[in-house]
């Protein structure tokens, strides 16, 4: 059997929607045993989130749902009850890592704050990740996708080239800036694992979605206090730094990133325009200015008589970054992705088998892999229950009952 | 003092520019030694001009942009076109835990520092390599930067305007493919510390990308729909998009996401009436009367300042967060009180604002531990103090332009 990478590290993860699911993903498809708990009834808002197959919604078959919580056991509890705290503090004794998306107010208010819980269990890692992290005059604040990327600052400087500089800043497609907060958790989560294996110690990481945005924009966050500029959309027609940028072809777009010297007189030579290396004028990558402007039209018809593909494999043979923008569609059908083995099938019990992305990354020890789909809602509460917690059957109809699975 | 989560973890770092380097520099920040190998034959680019500004810097230790990508690292030069130096970075990579390199495909293994090479001087080495399209694959010789890789991604497809191209994104597509590789790493030094066992990771940048929009990649395989553009719209909730506000370039993210919300937003902003009309009145008709709700709503914001819409929704339990630029950023509240700035040394002189790392551990610091190396600051340590070498041998490989 293949080894896992964070086998043996066992993870509690009581969160909802794309963050923290995200982050938990990375760590089971890596190995990690992870028991999620959702509430009894309709569980992770991601399933009622789609895109379903057919689209017709099914708590169990969404998109979103079955890609964010592969390789998890599933189990529903009720916190809001004292019963259901005293489960969740048993399982939280049987896990060294607890990961958690609750507004700080919320985990007081239930006493499963990180003071109480590791009086249970020392060294334990709870990884609670918040829109506003744990401390400030924010903490208790909603906020979405929408308003993470916007009040991250990201959104501020996006699109960084626009046609109208009077329309609206935008998020990142998707929920794009959730993944990224996600993948920051999870690897603030691995490096509390990495220090409770070497001192058994335990700790809270306080995790903040915004700030995980920030980091990813730091140069520009930090323009302000040091050079006392604010970057911001800037007018499409206004870049003459001749570096590319986009490019419309024949069936579509292309993105060039000429930045060295030689990616430069390889394009010139390609486009049949040994010339405009040999100009002067044109040789700073970042300043290519006016004389670039006059060239321009002769790029564009270069562009406009070949399909993005061809673009695409023409520039790469002879070493120019100048690569297609590709569509879903396009992605899945990928040959260098396929080639990778990139997308795995997944089959799961109510939603069937369908394609999913694996890893950007190939361990060639401990592969990455899909060990089990996504729960159904509840689907390990006997295994887990009765199993690992040592309730009896009769307890069980009785906890279901109550309301507390 | 206390320790980092990554003490006594050490990085020999051959990548150069920001995907690369800001892995090392994450793990840095956990306490991890990191040493970036540079050489005079080709300085990290960043250190002479700033992809973003266009700026240019004289000589090599004035950049504030190499600074913050690289700070905390200790920096070397070895020119490694000649056999000295490949023999010293062997020596180096022997007392490390992690080699990180984004070189084109087959450079390491030319220069007789690839993954099969350096497990024989050090067999449990962990031993990344990050590139465009993976390290193997028939595209895997293409070359990209980051818009490239948001571009193969998809991501740049579904982001933008829906009249408009896709978004050219640049350095947060960067600095989340060395996210991804720091993470990689992190989870190989978790296995090695329980087994011992190193490995080879191979790790795609635009594959780093296409993992951030599975649902929809998984939508054109169970429903043959291509998913486009949509500006700030989502396919369920109204209002979900970004107003204009009182000011200059001035905007407030909005986001209702459910009846109980859309009541308190509604009776918050003067206009309990809205809930009653058949056109706003449950999501269902929000969503499809989106446009006119945005209009009435950006009437309504116009005249508030962003912070003033924040401080009236949030009151009454409503997602909203101004879309904040730079100086808001470095004035607002919340954040001055998080302590989202770091000042560091910087090397060109005075003191320099950086973003500190995202998060707060409650026993292991996570922090900036200092600015990013000078070039070859680090030579005398290394070669000195970490392979013992004496400061004649240094001299002479100085010299003879090995350590340049």
């Amino acid at each position: 059997m293949a080894k896992r990478a964070l086998e043996g590290a066992k993870i509690l993860e009581y969160t909802s929607l794309v963050t923290g699911p995200y982050c938990v993903k990375l760590l089971a498809d890596l190995g990690a045993e992870v028991i999620k708990v959702e509430e009894p009834g309709l569980g992770d808002k991601a399933r009622t989130r789609g895109s379903f197959p057919g689209d017709i919604p099914h708590p169990e078959k969404s998109a979103l749902f079955l890609y964010l919580n592969t390789n998890k056991m599933g189990l529903t509890l009720n916190v809001n009850t004292p019963l259901g705290r005293k489960i969740f503090k048993e399982l939280v004794k049987w896990a060294d890592i607890l990961v958690e998306d609750k507004a700080p107010e919320v985990m007081e208010e239930l006493g499963l704050d990180y003071d109480a819980l590791k009086v249970m269990n020392p060294k334990l890692i709870m990884t609670s990740i918040t829109p506003f992290g744990q401390t400030g005059p924010y903490r208790n604040y909603k906020a979405h996708h929408l308003n993470i990327y916007h009040g991250s600052g990201l959104g501020y400087i996006t699109p960084a080239q626009v046609s109208d500089l009077e329309r609206e800043p935008l998020k990142g497609g998707g929920f794009a800036g959730d993944y990224f907060s996600g993948l920051y958790a999870a690897l603030a989560t691995l490096g509390a694992l990495y220090a409770q294996g070497e001192t058994g110690l335990g700790q809270h990481v306080d995790s903040s979605r915004q700030q995980a945005i920030i980091n990813l924009q730091r140069v520009q966050a930090a323009a302000y206090p040091n050079e006392k500029v604010n970057p911001r959309r800037t007018a499409r027609s206004g870049d003459t730094s001749g570096m590319g940028g986009i490019m419309r072809c024949k069936d579509g777009y292309v993105t060039a990133t000429l930045v060295e010297d030689h990616q430069w007189r390889s394009f010139c030579q390609l486009l049949g325009h040994p010339e405009w290396w040999e100009n002067e004028k044109m040789r700073d990558t970042y300043a290519r200015g006016e004389a670039y402007r006059e060239i321009e039209p002769l790029i564009s018809e270069w562009m406009m008589s070949r399909t993005k593909e061809e673009v695409y494999h023409q520039c790469q043979a002879v070493g120019c970054p100048v690569v297609p923008f590709l569509s879903p569609d396009e992605v899945v059908n990928d040959r260098q992705l396929k080639a990778r083995g990139f997308f795995v099938e997944v089959d799961h019990p109510k939603a069937g088998k369908i394609k999913y992305p694996s890893a950007p990354y190939q361990f060639s020890e401990t592969p990455w892999s899909v060990k089990r789909p996504a729960p159904l809602l509840g689907q390990h509460n006997d295994e887990v229950y009765c199993q690992l917690l040592g309730y009896t059957k009769e307890d069980l109809v009785r906890l279901r009952e109550a309301g507390i699975i | 003092m206390s320790r980092g989560p990554l003490e006594g973890v050490r990085i020999a770092d051959f990548t150069f520019q920001w995907a690369g380097p800001y892995a090392s520099t994450l793990l840095a920040y956990m306490g991890a030694e990191a040493i970036h190998v540079e050489s005079s034959r080709r300085p990290d680019s960043s250190r002479r001009i700033s992809i973003t500004t266009h700026r240019r810097y004289t000589g090599l230790n004035q950049s504030p942009v190499f600074n913050d990508i690289n700070a905390g690292k200790l920096g070397i030069t070895l020119d490694l076109t000649k056999p000295k130096a490949v023999k010293l970075a062997k020596r180096i990579v022997e007392v490390c835990d992690v080699v990180a390199q984004n070189m084109r495909p087959a450079v390491m293994e030319r220069l007789g520092l690839g993954y099969e090479a350096l497990r024989e001087v050090k067999p449990d080495i962990i031993y990344l390599s990050s590139s465009a399209r993976g390290a193997h694959g028939p595209e895997c010789a293409y070359v990209g930067y980051a818009p490239g890789f948001a571009a193969l991604g998809g991501l740049s497809h579904i982001t933008g305007y829906p009249d408009e191209p896709p978004v050219n994104m640049a350095g947060e597509i960067d600095l989340a493919s060395a996210t991804t590789s720091a993470f990689a790493i992190l989870a190989a030094l978790n296995h090695k510390q329980r087994t011992g066992e190193g490995q080879h990771i191979d790790l795609s940048s635009s594959e780093a990308i296409s993992v951030l929009i599975g649902e929809v990649l998984m939508d054109y395989d169970m429903n043959r729909r291509v998913q486009s553009r949509d500006g700030n719209r989502d396919d369920i909730m109204a209002p979900h998009n970004c107003y204009r506000c009182n000011g200059d370039d001035k905007w407030v993210s909005i986001v209702v996401s459910s009846d109980e919300e859309w009541e308190a937003f509604c009776e918050a902003i003067g206009k309990p009436e809205w809930t009653k009309e058949d056109r706003f009145c449950d999501a269902h008709s929000r969503k499809q009367n989106e446009e006119e709700l945005d209009r009435l709503i950006g009437q309504w914001t116009i005249s508030h300042t962003h912070y003033q819409v924040m401080d009236i929704l949030q009151k009454a339990g409503v997602a909203a967060v101004p879309s904040f630029n730079s100086e808001e950023l470095y004035r607002d509240p919340h954040l001055k009180e998080r302590g989202l700035f770091t000042e560091i040394d910087c090397p060109a002189g005075g003191k320099q604002i950086v973003v500190s790392p995202p998060w707060k551990f409650s026993v292991t610091p996570v922090t900036i531990y200092g600015r990013g190396p000078l070039f070859g600051e680090h030579n005398q340590y290394v070669f000195g103090e970490l392979l013992g070498m004496s400061n004649k041998e240094i001299k002479s490989l100085i010299d003879e332009q090995v350590i340049y």
